[in-house]
């Protein structure tokens, strides 16, 4: 039902089913799948474009420093920005579609399946 | 300017406000239950849904702010648009599956899920109007300027009645078509500007053989005064070590305010499932990242073209390189075009933020609070009654747009992205922490909760008032009075830590027990999609 509601009332046996379902063993493994992938790449991305914020910020000559042009190291640095974006969305699709989904799904149905 | 011809404007805005409204009647024939009205029955694509996201996302701050920062200042303006783009990983990797998982409408169905919930609705549902209400002057004070820049209006009068009409449209849009016609109306503004903006960016390179050295260097030739400076960083805010330090902390605000600004969150409602969430979240990377190296082309194309003295001439400044480059390019029929969808820019935003704030007041604070404590008096009606929820949420956006139009008029002048740089900090202080310790850290409690949403909110608030940009200097709100204390335009690299700190702190010497069970639930629920809420089939 798509009004059913989630607040507090759910009962006794619903709640032992989450808890069970979040000890299982496919759970822990999926939520270290999706762990495994986000947090380390969150950090890695984060670090990337406060290193290059702080270039930007702190290190003009550098940044103005000519490659082929009028082409600088500050405008490669931006562009790679985008390039770095675009290939984690993209990576991160296929590790979702391949490693998170088909687990994500097989829980899914395990608990709605059970007569809910 | 006197190639612009305002009727010309007027009435190419006009067939674009025709073809919307007919297409907004037309969506919204199905609208029945609040899951229609709130959250267009969840029933778009991904595809569709990322288009949206783009439109609400890409404002006239964006379009004409971004381009404008680029013509005059280079480098500077470039780095805006790099934080608006990286910011949208926070949303695809750490928010937007897990929110649609555990969520029906609202931020707030998110944050309360595991807490106490009234106290943690109320406090979702402030953070949400205080953002949206910021974002909301913001794109109602730019819209006074666009129009004394393209319709030739320049008293403050005309631009007041300007900014009325654009007030009531969005309200009529939202009334009428809810989140379904004001997805369309975002889905048809997002195409349009897109494809304009790519049309000039092909313009202008054609205009340099391709070669984007080339642009650059004829971008270098016609600002004599800044000259090789705008090809890098510093012109903007290289100039002192406080101006050093407050680029810092905008660029803070800008990457971790996205994933916390609550019109987008919304939208991953508006989807059937966490994939299509996903979905919607890369192509809305891929558009708004293809848009942003547009403007990158324009912004140094209309310096190269236009030329800063002529734009810093023009009324509305920095906000006029856009529509001058379209001139310069295409004459008065191109500017038309740019300045109608300019105005579509903010009139589909203004609509998404309206809907977003009159949803967390309809679910989170009418049906959550004060409806669910008269039930419990025993003296509600019963539960089947959502259409409630869709009649207050349409009183409350008549209110939100009054009040915006009001604000909107008083505000008109104001620097458009200090307003929003305002908005993301709100939202990278109050929302995102809050967002990130209910879906990852078992746990935070209510306590946790409050402290980092209200904590976060009133550090950030009191540091924008003592900020330069409101007292003390030539350039700010109020010139006459100085109670800057705080060196700082943009508080984020001071209000997000604590407010980090805050929700941990709160958390920690709180007795409150984090609820195990609800625990539990969300977590499954974030992660596999149990129990979420279905797209309604008609």
């Amino acid at each position: 039902m798509s009004t059913a509601d989630h607040t507090p009332s759910e009962s006794a046996p619903d709640a032992q089913k989450w808890a069970d379902v979040q000890a299982s063993d496919d759970f822990k493994e999926l939520k270290q799948r999706l762990r495994k992938f986000v947090f380390p790449v969150s950090g890695l991305f984060l670090a990337w474009y406060l290193l290059y914020v702080l270039l930007a910020d702190y290190a003009h000559g550098f940044m103005s420093t000519k490659v082929f042009g009028n082409i600088n190291v500050g405008l490669i640095f931006g562009l790679l920005q985008f390039v770095s974006t675009f290939v984690i969305t993209t990576l991160y699709v296929r590790h979702a579609n391949k490693n998170l989904d088909p687990l994500a799904e097989k829980l899914r149905n395990e608990i709605e399946g059970d007569g809910k | 300017m006197n190639e612009s011809s305002p009727i010309l404007n007027i009435s190419i805005f006009g067939v674009f406000v025709l073809i919307t409204l007919f297409v907004v009647i037309r969506a919204s024939r199905n609208n029945k239950t609040a899951a229609d009205y709130l959250a267009a029955g969840r029933a778009f694509t991904g595809p569709q849904n990322g288009i949206a996201i783009a439109g609400d996302y890409l404002s006239a701050a964006s379009f004409l702010g971004i381009a404008g920062a680029i013509a005059l200042n280079g480098y500077d303006g470039f780095l805006y648009s790099i934080g608006f783009l990286v910011a949208w990983l926070i949303a695809l990797l750490l928010v937007a599956e897990l929110l649609r998982n555990t969520g029906k409408y609202t931020m707030g169905d998110v944050l309360s899920f595991r807490m106490r919930q009234r106290p943690v609705r109320a406090a979702a549902a402030t953070s949400t109007m205080a953002v949206s209400f910021f974002y909301l002057l913001a794109q109602m004070a730019g819209a006074g300027g666009l129009v004394a820049l393209l319709l030739g209006i320049t008293g403050a009068g005309g631009q007041a009645i300007v900014i009325a009409v654009v007030g009531a449209l969005m309200i009529a849009y939202v009334l009428i078509g809810g989140m379904k016609g004001t997805t369309w109306v975002q889905i048809i503004k997002a195409v349009l500007l897109i494809a304009g903006a790519g049309i000039m960016t092909v313009w202008v390179l054609g205009k340099y053989g391709f070669n984007l050295s080339t642009l650059l260097g004829a971008a270098v030739d016609a600002a004599p005064k800044a000259g090789e400076k705008i090809l890098g960083p510093g012109l903007q805010y290289g100039a002192t070590g406080t101006s050093k330090l407050d680029f810092l902390s905008l660029a803070l605000a800008l990457v971790l305010g996205t994933a916390g600004l609550p019109h987008i969150l919304m939208r991953f409602y508006t989807v059937p499932t966490a994939k299509e969430a996903r979905r919607s979240v890369v192509w809305a990377i891929w558009l708004i990242g293809i848009f942003y190296l547009f403007t990158l082309v324009l912004g140094y194309g209309a310096g190269a073209l236009v030329g800063p003295d002529a734009i810093n001439a023009a009324p509305g400044k920095a906000n006029s390189a856009a529509p001058l480059l379209a001139l310069e390019l295409g004459g008065p029929i191109l500017l038309g075009l740019i300045a109608a969808v300019a105005f579509a820019t903010i009139l589909a935003v203004v609509a998404g933020l309206t809907i977003t704030a009159s949803a967390s007041f309809a679910h989170d604070i009418y049906a959550n609070i004060i409806k669910k404590g008269r039930e419990e008096n025993g003296n509600g009606g019963g539960d089947d009654d959502k259409t409630d929820e869709v009649k207050v949420a349409r009183i409350t956006a008549i209110v939100i747009g009054l009040v915006s139009i009001g604000g909107g008029i008083v505000a008109n002048g104001q620097n458009i992205a200090f307003l929003v740089a305002l908005a993301f900090a709100v939202a990278a202080s109050a929302n995102l922490p809050t967002i990130l310790y209910s879906l990852f850290w078992k746990r935070f409690n209510t306590s946790g909760a409050l402290w980092s949403i209200y904590g976060g909110l009133i550090v950030t608030i009191t540091l924008i008032i003592l900020s330069p940009a409101v007292s003390g200097k030539p350039t700010s709100m109020f010139k006459n009075a100085d109670f800057a204390l705080f060196p700082l335009s943009n508080p984020g690299i001071v209000s997000i830590p604590v407010a980090f700190l805050l929700g941990y702190v709160g958390t920690i010497l709180s007795k409150d027990k984090a609820d195990p069970a609800k625990q539990a639930e969300m977590e499954v629920r974030s992660l596999t999609g149990a129990g979420a809420e279905k797209a309604i089939a008609h």
